[in-house]
């Protein structure tokens, strides 16, 4: 290798910045992993020693795993329902031809465009006004919670089907059709095997998105129902010690191990990219 | 009654007219090509018949059913796409099988009917693998047996050789028609290239911005072409303008051209194929076209040689003479006479716009 090679310095340049980014997606993550087995109740560098006792201590705190329970409950219903609805919106921008279509595809795109607080400050003011309206209570409950949370998952679902039912050229189903299938066989048999990835992707995503989501939920959530991140924002307003860090480290671990096992399925990174 | 009958068929897109007019009857086992340069046409008309574009006017008649408006599941049509199309996610004998399963054959004589298919297409052996793992010359042999396997009414291929390589090409145009006549498949084949359909077809319809402008068999297209745009797109040919002296005799400038009888007169185009031109050395004789030799090109069995004339440019296609004749010794500048008997003189109207681009012209 020759260091007055420009091309030596360009693939150094490219592995650097490779590994740059690389760092920085990666560093918080060790770090929050690192950090939740430190000794001492208040973090501070460097450790004097390590332990497992706020792992036991998250254990004992029975609001985490209710949390836990609700919004995986949570994530599973919003998934659900913005999945279905959001396959079929794609479905219709890719493959329908209506005026208007455009404006729609980046309407459905919106919420991934207005910040969490501004999207759950906004519903919960339209929350507020049915009920007024129609007296029918929606803040607080499990439905407009997950009705907020489907509008997380609409944009991700919208945009990785889309990607993947592009890549479904229209010969195919007209092929599907000459063979004397009709629209719905065609869809079944053809369409959606072929935009499996997508949907796939889209699911898991869309979970992640909902799974995680402190924002609209903390506007929107009703008595009894916290899910796992307000559960640990309420911790954060008495404790400050590793046992959050602990909590974190486990979310992190079980939504690697949920990527690993939906990978071997389809293959993400050709859905993603 | 007809296998497949178009009537005054017409598409329209906003502005641009796609398919105007276009008629066509088709009897059981024919092999019909639709030949034309691209943007004339072909996939519109064919489309029309498979039902993925409804047409503007006309109807389209399977067996003597109007199924002009009825959807494509509904047409019994087998169609093979120009990028094949084959179900990426099923293995091709589940790709053979889709047509059945859609006609609700049962398992067991589905199975044997998508063994006979692969047999019929040579690809027994691959039933389990996926499109990708094959060939794009195997690949179209899937689609071929996905759509010959269900017995369809009409049989439409649209451009179906246009992705292979010459040599498969060739080899394919052979097997397709070979399979076509063995199962007595009435066919309408989509194509841009003139020896395709030559070589494949029972008839012709030469297509021209939506239009047809004639129909018939290879032969008496190639022979009797009823107007410049079939004569040029179809083989090469050579084309004189000027007025009907007699019968028999085309005046182009100084020259007296032979053709096939006309009005005196008529300003005509005479069209006269390469082949059919005689060439005799030396400038003695009388009649005939006098000319000197340009560029000689030598190709195997055949020779071109372009001889500049007093009436334009002329090509001349002969087999290669022996060493030693006469012909063989031509270098250019030499000066030689040129003839034709009046049947290989074809007069035909002056239609302009096709004229020129294709004079002489290979519209390979
Ligand atoms: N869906 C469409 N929208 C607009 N114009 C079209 C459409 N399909 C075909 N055309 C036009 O119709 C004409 C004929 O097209 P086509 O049938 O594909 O020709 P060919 O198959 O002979 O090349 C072309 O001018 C093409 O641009
Ligand atoms: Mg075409």
């Amino acid at each position: 290798m020759n260091i007055w090679d420009a091309t030596f310095w360009r693939t150094l340049v490219w592995r650097g910045g490779v590994g740059a980014v690389f760092a920085v997606v990666l560093l918080p993550m060790v770090a929050v992993v690192w950090l939740s087995f430190f000794n001492q109740e208040i973090a501070s560098f460097p450790p004097d020693g390590y332990t497992w006792r706020w792992y036991v201590n998250a254990w004992d705190q029975k609001q985490f795993a209710r949390g836990f329970i609700n919004s995986l409950q949570l994530a599973a219903i919003a998934t659900v329902i913005g999945v279905t609805a959001g396959t079929a919106a794609a479905v219709a921008l890719v493959r329908g031809r209506f005026p208007g279509r455009t404006a729609l595809s980046g309407l459905l795109l919106g919420p991934l465009a207005v910040p969490g607080v501004v999207l759950g400050t906004g519903l919960y003011v339209f929350f507020v006004q049915i009920d007024n309206a129609i007296d029918f209570q929606i803040v607080a409950t499990l439905p407009g919670l997950i009705a907020a949370h489907v509008l997380l998952t609409i944009p991700w679902t919208v945009r990785l089907v889309s990607a993947s039912l592009l890549g479904v050229t229209a010969s195919v189903e007209e092929a599907a059709a000459n063979l004397g299938a009709r629209p719905f066989t065609v869809f079944r048999r053809v369409t959606l095997p072929m935009m499996r990835a997508g949907v796939v992707a889209a699911a898991l995503f869309s979970f992640i998105q909902s799974f995680e989501n402190l924002e609209l939920t903390l506007l929107l959530v009703g008595p009894g129902r916290s899910t796992l991140p307000v559960e640990m924002l309420n911790y954060l307003n008495f404790r400050v010690d590793p046992t959050l860090a602990a909590v974190a480290a486990v979310q992190i671990v079980l939504i690697g191990a949920l990527m690993l096992i939906t990978d071997r399925f389809v293959s993400l990174s050709k859905v993603v990219s | 009654m007809s296998s497949l009958s178009l009537q005054g068929l017409r598409r329209t897109y906003s502005a641009t007219v796609a398919v105007d007019r276009v008629d066509l009857d088709m009897a059981q086992g024919e092999l019909v090509a639709l030949l034309g340069p691209s943007g004339c046409g072909k996939t519109t008309t064919l489309r029309m018949v498979a039902g993925f574009v409804l047409p503007s006017a006309g109807r389209v008649l399977i067996g003597g059913q109007d199924v002009s408006r009825a959807p494509p599941y509904a047409r019994d049509t087998g169609m093979v796409f120009q990028g094949y199309a084959l179900f990426p996610h099923m293995t091709v004998a589940d790709n053979v099988g889709f047509g059945l399963e859609m006609r609700r054959v049962g398992r067991a004589e589905r199975a044997t009917r998508i063994a006979e298919a692969l047999r019929l297409v040579r690809l027994d052996g691959l039933a389990e693998r996926r499109p990708a793992q094959l060939s794009g010359g195997q690949q179209q042999r899937v689609a071929l047996a996905r759509a010959l396997v269900v017995n369809p009414s009409v049989f439409l291929l649209d451009e179906p050789l246009s992705n292979l390589d010459a040599r498969l090409r060739a080899e394919v145009r052979v097997e397709i028609r070979a399979l076509q006549q063995r199962l007595g498949l009435t066919t309408l084949f989509v194509t841009h290239d003139q020896e395709e359909a030559l070589t494949m077809a029972d008839r012709l319809v030469v297509m021209d911005r939506g239009r047809v402008r004639q129909t018939g068999s290879p032969e008496e297209l190639y022979e009797r072409p009823d107007n410049l745009f079939v004569a040029s797109f179809l083989g090469r040919c050579n084309i004189f303008r000027g007025t009907v002296e007699r019968p028999g005799r085309l005046r182009a400038g100084t020259a007296a051209l032979p053709c096939d009888g006309g009005a005196p007169g008529e300003r005509s185009a005479l069209v006269v194929r390469p082949e059919r031109v005689a060439i005799v050395p030396g400038e003695a004789g009388e009649g005939g076209l006098p000319g000197r030799v340009g560029l000689v090109t030598y190709l195997g069995g055949l020779t071109d040689w372009h001889i500049d004339t007093p009436a334009g440019p002329v090509l001349v296609t002969r087999p290669t003479p022996a060493e030693g004749d006469a012909l063989r010794r031509l270098s250019p500048g030499a000066p030689v006479r040129l003839d034709w008997t009046e049947a290989a003189g074809r007069l035909l109207a002056d239609d302009e716009h096709t004229a020129d681009k294709h004079r002489q012209g290979d519209p390979r």
